[in-house]
């Protein structure tokens, strides 16, 4: 059976460290496009977070939510650029 | 036994690659190099820790257990999507916070400005012939 505190768990904490260094860079983000920098590697981290979760506890279905999460993100970066160079749709 | 080490010497290399990419977001001057730090480094630092849990697949697989398979081919295909889908954003950050008049740090001129693109030469020619249409039609 898989313990609660395996390896992969310390693996996950360090990778939760840079989305909250991330999210400072959120909070304090001078222009717009700072902000949208952070969303973009927050979006990349969470990726990598959830397939080391399914990886840990051996649950494939995380890893599917991956997936799915990643080309939501995607395509929601694309928007904000697109709205942020001021063009039509 | 090796396949172990293997894996957790991809599991450092990513992790490390991660936090270079978080303290880069917090160190550097300017967009562009935020950019530079914070969608490079992660990029290569997911290759690397999605392709440890790839290598867990495998070692699975290899033990007899079935779900190790589907393990390796869900990984590979969040591996793809992020390979795909990542310099693409960025790129279109860049290019929109250029166009929304953001200059580098230190920058004195922008050689950039006044050389249109080809969308917005077309958008504008375009718009001239519709307009000199309607006056004369007028």
């Amino acid at each position: 059976m898989i313990e609660f505190f395996n390896e992969y768990m310390i693996v996950l904490i360090a990778v939760l460290l840079c989305v909250i260094m991330a999210i400072v860079r959120v909070i304090f983000g001078p222009t717009i496009p700072d902000r949208v920098v952070g969303v973009d590697t927050i979006n990349t981290i969470v990726i990598v977070g959830m397939v080391i979760y399914g990886a840990a506890y051996e649950e494939v279905i995380y890893i599917d939510v991956a997936i799915v999460y990643a080309l939501l993100s995607f395509i929601s970066t694309l928007f904000i650029a697109k709205y942020l160079e001021g063009g039509e749709f | 036994m090796i396949f172990d080490i293997i894996i957790y010497v991809f599991l450092g290399i990513g992790v490390f690659f991660n936090v270079l990419a978080g303290v880069g977001l917090l160190r550097f001057p300017d967009v562009y190099t935020r950019l530079h730090a914070g969608t490079k480094c992660t990029t290569f630092g997911s290759i690397f820790i999605i392709g440890s849990v790839i290598l867990i697949g495998f070692k699975n697989w290899w033990s007899g257990d079935l779900n190790g398979s589907v393990l390796v081919i869900h990984s590979a295909f969040a591996l793809i999507a992020i390979l795909l889908t990542n310099p693409v954003s960025a790129h279109a950050i860049a290019r929109a916070a250029h166009k929304s008049g953001v200059m580098p740090a230190q920058a004195v001129i922008d050689e950039l400005q006044d050389k249109p693109t080809e969308k917005s030469t077309r958008k504008k020619t375009s718009s001239k012939t519709a307009f000199s249409k309607k006056e004369g039609e007028q």
